[in-house]
């Protein structure tokens, strides 16, 4: 007990000292994982908004897949991205492999589908709503989408904390595609596990704290956000 | 604001519409026309059919059979960007008062400088200029249908649907809204109403359609609808006992 508090006081030591290393490893994970989270948007915002107005033939089973991959294990998405990005896989010539880009590209493919999903999800209700207001207006099914995208804000930013919590909490995948490279592609759950594993306490203590203190921060200002906007129309009323 | 003679409005001819549910006909309508001044009012109890016509006349429903000609010619998906549709819960989208009329006016390729001028004008009209900044969706229930009307009427309208739009609204709510759509025919725009309160079919309309069971019952000038029914359904819907 008396160790735990000793490392404990050692990592709040870290954290208040400004400790490079730590602070290094902390920039490198937000920076990987919000790039993760902005190009899985820009790909899945539209894509689970056109899922949800558009009507074709397979619509109920791409939704299926894309809800099932909302569950994908990260170590079999780093597994696929490592093979294709290793010397002899298909994008062996871009030599990302043990790079950050490597990291984003298994986040993106990570976060992605859960972005898709709850955006398919959110816009779908909204449209209920919408659609024959839109059609009357002259809006096309495909042109009511920047607009369904647009007004569902507020609950589409909940679908981009889900993504980014599943990115800044993600271990395996990065891993296999980072190596875990001190001051290259070292982030804070590779260094947690590994650490903890080296018996060094203190800085994964440290790491785990701003961890936690950024999941609660990031998620107190989206639901102040939403609560913000939500209460602009009440308040009013 | 256009402004042309009511006999220069759109005209509407309903042929042979049948719509259907599960095996269930919900209208059918052998003809139909709207074609003559003042604002349109069709009438009816509840399921008599009257929202789904409304719905057809839009060309938001495609009937199973059956054709709607708009001026003669069969309803193009360009011609309802001249007509507008106001429903009875008014789906405002979620920014501000002016917000929602800018999105219109953007739509219809009103240059931006010249919007502000329009919105202005449109909510001072509609008597909502102090709530421009508002978010739409914390408006009460009048000003709520008021500004979807005045959404409406920034796209310039030649035809205004209205899908019983005073049914969830008090007195005083009620006659501003009715004011707004007697300005509108006023101006020259074909008004096409669906109503289940008499009373306001008598302030309102010059033309009845009356509706039971998905068919045209009764179509006539509304002073004569009123005075003298022809069909026995009319008198029994007149004397409050045609309930469905």
């Amino acid at each position: 007990m008396q160790d735990f508090a000793q490392e404990f006081s050692l990592a709040l030591r870290l954290i208040l000292t400004g400790d490079p290393d730590l602070w290094e490893i902390v920039l490198l994970s937000l920076q990987v994982s919000l790039t993760a989270v902005v190009i899985a948007a820009a790909i899945a915002m539209p894509l689970g908004a056109a899922l949800a107005v558009l009507r074709f033939p397979g619509r109920r089973a791409v939704i299926v897949l894309i809800n099932a991959l909302m569950g994908l294990p990260p170590v079999v998405v780093g597994l696929l991205v490592y093979l294709s990005l290793s010397r002899s896989g298909p994008l062996g010539v871009l030599q990302l492999l043990y790079t950050p880009t490597a990291m984003i590209i298994a986040q993106v493919l990570l976060v992605a589908p859960i972005i898709t999903a709850l955006t398919r999800q959110t816009v779908e209700t909204l449209d209920a709503e919408y659609a024959e207001q839109l059609r009357s207006l002259g809006v096309s099914r495909l042109a009511s989408v920047p607009t369904l995208l647009w007004d569902g804000r507020l609950a589409l930013l909940t679908a981009l904390l889900a993504g980014f919590g599943r990115a800044i909490a993600e271990v395996g995948a990065v891993i296999m595609v980072g190596g875990n490279i001190n001051h290259v592609t070292r982030v804070m759950t590779t260094t947690i596990a590994l650490e903890t594993s080296k018996g060094n306490l203190a800085l994964a203590l440290a790491l785990g704290t701003i961890l936690i203190a950024l999941a609660i921060t990031v998620t107190a200002a989206v639901s102040a956000l939403v609560e913000r906007g939500e209460g602009a129309e009440v308040r009013h009323a | 604001m256009r402004d042309f003679a009511p006999d220069m409005a759109m005209t509407f001819q309903a042929e042979g519409l049948r719509v259907g549910r599960n095996g269930v006909t919900l209208l059918n309508v052998d003809h139909l026309a709207i074609d003559g001044p003042g604002p349109t009012l069709i009438l009816g109890p509840n399921g008599a059919g009257k929202s789904l016509l409304l719905r057809c006349l839009h060309g938001l429903v495609a009937p199973d059979a059956g054709r709607v000609l708009v001026d003669g010619a069969p309803c193009a998906e360009a011609l309802r960007t001249r007509q507008a549709m106001v429903f009875q819960r008014p789906v405002l989208l979620r920014r501000s008062v002016q917000g929602n009329l800018d999105f219109v006016l953007r739509r219809r390729g009103v240059p931006r400088a010249d919007r502000p001028a329009r919105i202005a004008a449109l909510l001072a009209e509609g008597g909502l200029a102090q709530k421009a900044r508002q978010p739409a969706r914390s408006l009460s229930g009048g000003e709520a249908q008021r500004l979807a009307i005045l959404r409406a009427m920034a796209t310039d309208p030649e035809v205004l649907f209205l899908d019983e739009p005073t049914s969830a609204l008090d007195p005083s709510a009620t006659q501003a809204i009715e004011a707004l759509i007697l300005d509108a025919s006023r101006r020259g725009i074909r008004i096409v109403m669906v109503t289940h309160d008499i009373g306001q079919a008598r302030r309102l309309g010059q033309d009845v359609v009356l509706m039971h069971g998905g068919r045209v019952v009764e179509h006539a000038p509304a002073a004569r609808f009123f005075e003298a029914p022809e069909t026995p359904i009319a008198r029994r819907f007149l004397a409050g006992a045609l309930v469905i």
